[in-house]
């Protein structure tokens, strides 16, 4: 069998699969941080807090109500949504003219109550969500074996990250969102409510975090912990992606999952630290992020 | 032979008669327990709160006062760092006047405890952490308390069990800290011992979300046994992302480490079939089944996993071997706590060694089927006993450079 530096390529074409399938989670959530960044100029470190509250949503009408995973999938990023239009509504409001700083401690106190109060009811080593019947078992690619769930995964964070990208970029809402952010008021002057639409677009961030939640669930266990085990790396994956760029998380977002991948099979030891080694060097190149512009 | 007994009987009846002179004296006219843990992270159900319940339940059997003083319990949270947890424990030792330190789970934390101890003379009792290095090359006999369970414990007794049951080539998933590092070394000790073979390992970062990578790779080793040495949620996460990808068809998973709050974190659907071995269990007779009642009490209706019944009975011990020193001083509690045997809820004979090893019974078993369980919390079926002095290391065989003379 050929190998690459020791490793069958087998194996590492495995490893790559894999590092894909997160790859695709970094992207799903990354995207939701960019559209906000962009749109509200707000680095909102709840992110990951509400990651969590997505995948506890989807436990709860699991076990509470007896909804399936289904239509969790529809309702736990709506729940989520409409939490982060309570807070767009009445925290975020009254951040937008003022430093980054701000937004960063208030996103970033609330992560830490929605966290407390989790781990209050639900102690912080998780609780199991069982994996959806038709995806049970696994696909045979030969070069390794894929649950079928992972795959389904791929696929959809695919099809929501183009979507998201189209709307924003090539269509006339996008076009209204993109130039509220840069003069509100001549927007305003058109006869556009643009607090509505910011408030709509704080809401689709954190549903996209909502949704990744749900789809996480089967796969992590659903702990209060999830979100800040994956927020820091997603926001370095932002910052090398450049801050508010939609195609630059995506791209970045993948390509990290697959470099994170590499490294768990050449040298496991830092594959938590990796991303951040990178984070490093893209900043000292490029400050403003691979696909950021500079202000 | 003769000597180390003499000077142990010289050691003994010197610390006796310094506890009389001193009688009944306490440091800071009151007993402060400091319960150092991690109260929100990865081990937080594993130990934390339910570590610091437990502590405060052994306080109140023991009647809350100390010849008319009182005791207090302290608690706080390392974050699972070790050098927050130095920091924490030197502030209690020199400012707060705590005497004793109980839990200090996590490896890393335990060891830098252990030394803090050793370098100020207190007492520090570990419990949640299990790396063997504690009574080995680390060892602080005249200060330092190992009380649950360590990695050579762990896989003397599944180890063997596995390997004598057809399981003979192993691949490692290992937590890359102290504590994953000496489960690593130990089994892979036991497992040549009993003729099997150790065909590779990889180290996972603490607390990594997904271990599906990892899992490909001990797929592809073609080992029949993956060893699972890490603890709380990456054993979780490790055994869920196993059964997703379809390697327990073909392999099986040995769980080194793993304690009834993890099990109820899986699910019995995942979890079932799994051996693993514990120094506790809620429901193993009526005295077992009262204090945990107790213990559901004031933690949400949970029951409590060994470490939590480990705390309450190193705590109590503590407390009573004060009691008959008639002082907090620290040989001459030591001299107690080694002299008296350990018999309550949690340990039968239980016997504090030279090494600071608290030699106990542990016991092998195994995860009940779903349809097995009675409810939430009956998830162990027992399969075996094994008597602490075969089940963890022999003096003799102690790397503690100390207690050799």
């Amino acid at each position: 069998m050929s190998e690459i530096f020791g490793v069958p390529i087998q194996a590492l074409m495995g490893q790559l699969m894999l590092g894909l399938v997160n790859g695709c989670f970094y992207a799903m959530l990354s995207l939701g941080l960019a559209v906000i960044f962009g749109m509200l100029n707000i680095v909102n470190f709840a992110h990951g807090a509400l990651y969590m509250v997505g995948a506890f949503f989807a436990w709860m009408l699991l076990n509470y109500a007896g909804v399936n995973y289904w239509f969790a999938l529809l309702l736990a990023p709506i729940g989520v949504a409409a939490i982060g239009i309570v807070i767009e509504k009445t925290m975020l409001r009254w951040l937008h003219q003022l430093d980054h700083l701000y937004g960063l401690l208030l996103t970033f106190g609330l992560a830490l109550v929605l966290e407390g109060i989790f781990r209050e009811f639900y102690g912080s080593s998780g609780l199991p969500y069982e994996l959806p019947a038709l995806f049970r078992g696994v696909f045979d690619l030969g070069f390794m074996m894929l649950p079928k769930y992972r795959a389904w995964v791929v696929v959809v964070s695919i099809v929501v990250c183009l979507f998201t990208w189209y709307v924003i970029e090539k269509t006339r809402l996008g076009a209204y969102l993109r130039a509220g952010t840069e003069n509100p008021n001549m927007v305003k002057a058109f006869g556009i409510n643009v607090p509505l639409m910011v408030t709509l677009t704080y809401a689709f961030g954190v549903g996209l975090a909502g949704l990744a939640g749900v789809m996480a669930a089967p796969i992590y266990q659903v702990s209060p912990l999830m979100g800040s085990n994956i927020i820091i790396v997603v926001f370095a994956v932002v910052v090398i992606g450049g801050m508010g760029s939609i195609l630059g998380s995506i791209l970045t977002g993948l390509a990290l999952g697959l470099i994170e991948g590499l490294t768990k099979v050449f040298y496991a030891e830092i594959s938590s630290t990796v991303v951040f080694i990178i984070m490093a060097i893209v900043l000292l190149v490029r400050p403003a992020g691979l696909f950021g512009r500079e202000k | 032979m003769k000597r180390k007994l003499i000077a142990a009987a010289v050691a003994a009846t010197l610390a006796g008669s310094f506890g009389l002179a001193q009688a009944q004296k306490l440091s800071g006219d009151a007993v402060k327990i400091g319960v150092l843990t991690d109260m929100s992270g990865v081990y937080a159900d594993y130990g934390g709160p339910g570590a610091v319940a437990a502590a405060k339940l052994a306080v109140q059997d023991f009647g809350g006062k100390m010849f008319g003083k009182p005791i207090e319990v302290l608690n706080a949270d390392h974050q699972n760092k070790p050098d927050i947890a130095k920091n924490v424990t030197q502030a209690w030792f020199d400012r707060d006047g705590v005497d004793m330190t109980v839990e200090n789970l996590n490896s890393a934390v335990a060891l830098a405890v252990q030394a803090l101890g050793k370098e100020k003379n207190k007492i520090t009792i570990v419990n949640g952490a299990a790396s063997s290095r504690l009574t080995n090359e680390d060892c602080a006999p005249a200060t330092g308390i190992h009380y649950l369970m360590d990695t050579i414990a762990l896989s003397n007794v599944v180890g063997k069990a596995i390997v004598k049951d057809g399981g003979n080539t192993w691949y490692f998933l290992t937590a890359d800290y102290a504590f994953g590092h000496s489960l690593e070394k130990d089994t892979s000790t036991v497992v040549n011992a009993a003729g099997g073979k150790v065909l590779g390992a990889v180290r996972h970062p603490l607390s990594t979300g997904d271990f599906s990578s990892f899992l490909l790779q001990a797929q592809s080793s073609g080992a029949k046994v993956v060893g699972l040495a890490n603890a709380g949620g990456d054993t979780v996460n490790s055994i869920k992302a196993a059964a997703e990808f379809g390697l327990t068809k073909k392999q099986n998973l040995a769980a080194l480490l793993m304690l009834l709050t993890d099990v109820h974190a899986l699910g019995l659907n995942t979890a079932q079939g799994l051996y693993l071995t514990e120094g506790w269990y809620w429901d193993m007779n009526p005295e077992t089944r009262a204090w945990a009642d107790k213990f559901s009490k004031v933690m949400n209706g949970r029951k409590p996993n060994s470490n939590h019944a480990s705390v309450y009975s190193a705590t109590l011990h503590y407390l009573n071997a004060i009691k008959a020193a008639g002082t907090d001083d620290t040989a001459a509690v030591m001299a107690k706590m080694r002299s008296m045997p350990i018999n309550d809820m949690f340990a039968k004979g239980g016997k504090l060694r030279e090494d600071g090893r608290m030699v106990h019974d542990m016991y092998l078993f195994q995860v009940k089927s779903p349809a097995e369980s009675k409810g939430p919390w009956d998830y162990y079926n027992l399969k075996g006993t094994v008597k602490g002095d075969e089940a963890f290391q022999s003096l003799a065989n102690s790397r503690c450079v100390a207690i050799k003379k």
